[in-house]
């Protein structure tokens, strides 16, 4: 008899050991991620959850290197038109699926033709895919491409099973399917979408977690908050301005790495009527309001020097940084001289950015400086889905907003600054500065693409559509007992090797 | 905050008892304090220019989130302004957004209200209908999808909780149009030939006021409270120009590092509500001494 | 009765497609398009156009708005434009948690509410009706997500007793659950209290004057039996109709409420929705909003009459 109750006790006992051993990690999210389907997403935070769900044709390290995931190896065409991968072996999607050729094939394929694809334009190079065996692809490209192994690195190469896409359609989103360290358990929308590990991951060992939980927390202070209660284990985007109290408490950890994004004030020079005033008509008016500003001072003001001044589409840590043109020292003096010259003195400018609060700030600290010089600054807020269409229908002067940056040096520039360019919403046209930026996509020659952005930073620095004042740096608060976390210039949450402290 | 669904009818007054209401009210210390309290807001609000004071929009980058000291006795806040200067200034903004948009809703409900009630037959019936529409959307969020719609701004803030909050006062206005209209001054008024203008103007209006003016009174309160969430929500008054509401908004995101920012917009909200509150209990008392 | 509730529900026919032609015009009109707050970070022409295509946005208004509201009539309220869910089955996600913070807050307004008013009104004049009545403005002049912005600082932030948010559905875990919200509610729940209050003390003032009590009195009952049998009885009529006027209003009040505590209810699908244009969230919410609150206006009145049997006359 009482052998039993010592088994019984003894089984509760292991019941409850196993029960603390489920590590569950939880991380606040700023926003509610978006559908999750790689080809349908469109969002920054989607793509944290993603990097935990869904492997990727190839990775980044922290210096932005391409490295080896789910392609173990690849080689180009000296033509630089076609280029081959190995890929792992032993890969099973979270469904038993086979990961292949075949697969990279379909996956390649969904972007490019699911109607409701947003990675269209990212894979628009690729003309073809070849299965050349179960485990190597060839694909086919109708030009050079010096940034497709940069979209496979992010949404574009993400690999979703087949199988899964194909019965679920556009739907694929409610319950996805990949090949990650975790699978997808369950969503509740604005409140939490769980992973649970997947026994059958390549890389399993690397994972010291039985299942990892998003929390959207939208709130600054009360993400915050919460990792200081322990609620969560990590969050993301954490203020600026709470860095101070994060380094002061010893129960937390700070990481931080700048992003590989901007923020900046985008000009109206050529989009409709609105651009006929000596903003967007003179370029000298132009400089005047970029000397105007003083960057490291904004930074210190607003952020805390958190952030990193900038003044150009790249980072100045980012090897793609321009060296000849600095981040410019302000002179209010030099800036009357130019509004002097262009004819322009106490001009109004109207100046549209979002409701968001850092925003506002951001644009009251430019008002300030601005009206030194005599430029007088309008600000006039907008819901930001206001703001965006505005600015495609040119129906602004200044607009501050920013990009979130990609990998490859081509994402930050060549959509906003060539003449056709999708996302330019200035209009900026200079022939000279398509030419450049043309060639820097196609070249793979990371020093024939280096000299080419150093000469269109050299036409840009004078024409200013776009008027850089600085660089996000992407902050997370970690409790102390969460160990490995390696912060990324992509903002995403790694989690090979991350584990509780024993 | 709920006080925008609470309404108060009250029977017609003959004109003499207005004179007793107004000494009931003077003999009320509450209701006195009430008004006091909104006399001091609106008073400041007016001498905020002669005040000796930092302009609310002036910036000075070395003295940025700094605790309330003798240089600035509320601190300052996120870009280096004065908070005591923003405040004040604030309360123009708060005021206005009260009594714009309380304004507009009676500019727009007692003609609505008046006709509904006066003609009757399918006029009143469209209106009554609109109204009852208006009325089953939640106020904060119709509020808001027409803040959204007209673009963010003080001035479409007022519109926004102006047209919100109409509905309220069409109801006391139909309602208390029906009420005279059965009265026999009312009948024997018609009987003589009076114009319709002439019977609105002598009998209907005077008597609708009361319940109106109470309820105007505690509707004001409502309003700056909710020109304060619009504000929060981003939907209100635009920088750099300050509203209490506004300040809380960016106040929230320094609540550690600088809580005074957050204390007294809040604070002032409190007691300039207070103060319309209690008048407004007071002007109901006084309109209606059955209670006390 | 069936008559009346019959007669004041086809009345709200015609209210409701007032409603539901105001919310589907506003939302047209807003300023932003859905699309492109859709489309992602490039906004890829090809992509918007297909999906103006898709969601029929170029459809001439009347087209779309009879096609949303024959499709509502099914039961069909439409998909999110953000989230790709049905509209009905994030309402469906998202009514219970609103439910349970407002049925708490209902909670916390009628145990505060109506003893603080029974008592100011039996103690008319006297001190404890002074503070009960400078409490009850009190409690509706704070703005309640500056109460809320409060609380978190002090509760959660200085002294760490309770989460600053991180709900838990209550089937889950019943006790963490109602652990989360009880700030939320606390601070929804405060303003009701003071409402709810005055209305007690009202019409226990009411009740108390009237002659049953005085012919109770007489009788030389008990104080409390006179307070409790007699006059609460009584007093309690325009208190439920109140209560049940109240929780039609929460789903509103519970707005800024969600907001701040991050609760993943009602309030913040639409203000979320309203942000992000997305349509048809917006409307579907607005829609079964204003039907809930005139049926629950219906009830109302109904409850009325059946404890107040003189009503049925007039």
């Amino acid at each position: 008899m009482s052998h039993k109750r010592t088994l019984a006790l003894a089984a509760a006992l292991m019941i409850g050991a196993s029960w603390a051993q489920a590590a569950d990690l939880r991380i606040g999210l700023a926003e509610d991620p978006d559908v999750l389907d790689p080809d349908q997403s469109r969002t920054f935070v989607g793509r944290i959850v993603y990097t935990s769900l869904c492997d990727k044709l190839v990775d980044i390290t922290p210096e932005l290197e391409i490295i080896p995931q789910l392609a173990s190896e690849w080689e180009w065409s000296e033509d630089g038109k076609v280029l081959t991968m190995k890929l792992r072996e032993g890969v099973t999607f979270h469904d038993g699926e086979p990961f292949n050729a075949a697969a990279v094939a379909a996956n390649i394929d969904r972007s490019q033709n699911l109607d409701e694809s947003r990675r269209k334009s990212e894979v628009a190079s690729i003309t073809s895919t070849e299965v050349v065996d179960d485990l190597t692809i060839r694909i086919n490209l109708a030009n050079p491409d010096a940034t497709l192994l940069a979209q496979f690195a992010d949404r574009a190469g993400m690999m979703v099973s087949p199988k899964a896409a194909e019965a679920a359609g556009v739907d694929f989103g409610s319950n996805p399917v990949c090949s990650g360290p975790f699978k997808f358990k369950e969503r509740v929308q604005q409140d939490r979408i769980v992973l649970e590990k997947f026994a059958d991951y390549w890389n399993a060992d690397a994972i010291h977690f039985d299942t990892v939980t998003y929390l959207p927390i939208t709130d600054g202070t009360v993400r915050l908050a919460n990792v200081r209660a322990g609620d969560v284990d990590i969050i993301e985007r954490l203020a600026a301005t709470d860095v101070a109290s994060v380094k002061a408490d010893g129960n937390l950890k700070l990481e931080m790495a700048v992003s590989l994004g901007y923020q900046g004030i985008t000009i109206n020079v050529n989009n409709g009527d609105r651009s006929k005033n000596p903003l967007g008509q003179d370029a000298r008016v132009r400089r005047a309001l970029s000397l105007a500003i003083d960057r490291e001072a904004l930074n210190q003001v607003v952020f805390e020097g958190v952030m990193a001044a900038g003044n150009q589409a790249f980072p100045p840590t980012s090897p793609w940084y321009s060296a000849d043109y600095p981040i410019p020292a302000r002179d209010v003096e030099a800036a009357k001289a130019l509004l002097a010259e262009a004819g322009a003195e106490n001009i109004e400018v109207e100046l549209q950015l979002s409701t968001d609060p850092v925003a506002q700030q951001v644009g009251q600290v430019v008002q300030a400086m601005a009206a030194e010089a005599g430029i007088n600054v309008k600000i006039v807020a907008k819901e930001f889905a206001t703001q965006l269409s505005e600015q495609t229908a040119g129906n602004y002067q200044a607009s501050q907003i920013g990009w979130s940056g990609r990998v490859d040096p081509d994402g930050n520039i060549h959509q906003f600054m060539t003449c056709e360019g999708g996302i330019n919403d200035s209009k900026y046209c200079n022939p000279a500065v398509d030419e450049l930026l043309n060639a820097a996509r196609t070249s793979t020659d990371i020093a024939v693409r280096k000299a080419k952005y150093d000469e269109a930073e050299a036409i840009l620095a004078e024409d200013l559509p776009i008027i850089y004042l600085y660089h996000q740096t992407w902050i997370w608060a970690l409790a102390k007992k969460v160990e490995g976390f390696v912060p990324y210039p992509d903002g995403m949450i790694r989690l090979e090797d991350v584990s509780f402290a024993e | 905050m709920s006080s925008a669904t609470e309404i108060y009818e009250t029977e017609p007054l003959a004109p003499r008892r207005r004179s007793r209401a107004l000494a009931h009210l003077l003999n009320n210390p509450v209701a006195l304090f009430g008004a006091a309290l909104v006399m001091f807001f609106v008073i400041t609000a007016l001498l905020a220019p002669l005040l000796p004071i930092p302009g609310p929009a002036e910036t000075d980058w070395a003295a940025v989130r700094k605790a309330p000291s003798a240089a600035h006795w509320l601190g300052t806040d996120e870009i280096g302004r004065d908070v005591l200067s923003r405040m004040i200034w604030g309360a123009q903004a708060s005021l206005l957004a009260g009594v714009v948009s309380v304004a507009i809703a009676l500019g727009l409900g007692i003609p609505l209200g008046v006709m509904a009630g006066y003609r009757r037959g399918w006029t009143d019936a469209v209106i009554s209908r609109i109204t009852e529409a208006l009325l089953a959307a939640p106020f904060l969020i119709l509020a808001i999808a027409l803040a959204a719609f007209l673009g963010p701004s003080l001035r479409n803030a007022m519109i926004a909780i102006g047209l919100s909050a109409m509905p309220i006062f069409i109801r006391i206005a139909r309602g208390q149009t029906l009420q005279v209209m059965t009265e026999d001054y009312v009948e024997s008024a018609r009987a003589i030939g009076l114009t319709h203008g002439a019977i609105i103007w002598r009998y209907v209006l005077p008597n609708i006021f009361p319940p109106l003016l109470v309820q105007a009174t505690l509707t004001i309160a409502t309003a700056i409270i909710a020109e304060a969430s619009l504000s929060f929500l981003g939907l209100g008054q635009q920088p750099p120009a300050p509203s209490w509401g506004s300040m809380l908004n960016t106040a929230k995101a320094f609540l550690e590092q600088a809580p005074w920012m957050a204390m007294w917009p809040g604070i002032a909200i409190f007691l300039v509500v207070l103060g319309f509150n209690l008048l407004g209990d007071g002007l109901r008392d006084a309109f209606d001494p059955r209670e006390s | 009765m069936l008559s009346f509730i019959g007669r004041r529900i086809l009345i709200a026919i015609p209210t409701i497609l007032l409603i539901s032609v105001f919310v589907f015009f506003l939302q047209k009109l807003l300023p932003g398009d859905p699309v492109l707050a859709l489309a992602g970070e490039d906004r890829n022409p090809e992509i918007l156009a297909f999906l103006r295509e898709k969601y029929r946005l170029n459809d001439p208004l009347y087209v779309q708005y009879f096609t949303w509201i024959g499709n509502a009539l099914q039961g069909d309220l439409g998909i999110s434009l953000r989230t790709q869910q049905p509209v009905l089955t994030l309402i469906g996600q998202k009514l219970p948690v609103t439910i349970q913070l407002a049925l708490m807050a209902l909670v916390i307004a009628v145990v505060i509410g109506v003893p603080a008013g029974i008592l100011s009104a039996y103690r008319k004049g006297t001190w404890i009706d002074w503070l009960a009545n400078i409490l009850a403005l009190s409690g509706l002049s704070v703005p309640n997500f500056w109460l809320g912005i409060m609380l978190i600082l002090l509760v959660s932030v200085k002294l760490g007793w309770l989460p600053a948010s991180g709900y838990q559905p209550f089937l889950e875990d019943p006790l963490q659950s109602m652990r989360t919200m009880l700030m939320p509610a606390f601070v929804l729940g405060t303003g009701l209290a003071a409402t709810l209050m005055r209305h007690t003390r009202s019409a226990m003032l009411g009740v108390l004057k009237s002659d049953y009590v005085r012919t109770a009195r007489a009788k030389g009952l008990s104080e409390t039996t006179v307070v409790v049998k007699h006059a609460l009885r009584n007093a309690l009529v325009p208190i439920v109709t109140v209560v049940t006027l109240l929780f039609g209003e929460l789903l509103g009040g519970a707005v800024l409420t969600e907001q701040i505590f991050t609760i993943p209810g009602f309030g913040k699908l639409v203000v979320d929705a309203v942000f992000n244009r997305d349509y048809a969230v917006v409307q579907g919410i607005v829609l079964c909003t204003a039907v809930a609150f005139i049926a629950m206006n219906i009830l109302a009145d109904a409850l009325y009459r059946v404890l107040n049997p003189r009503m049925r006359n007039s």
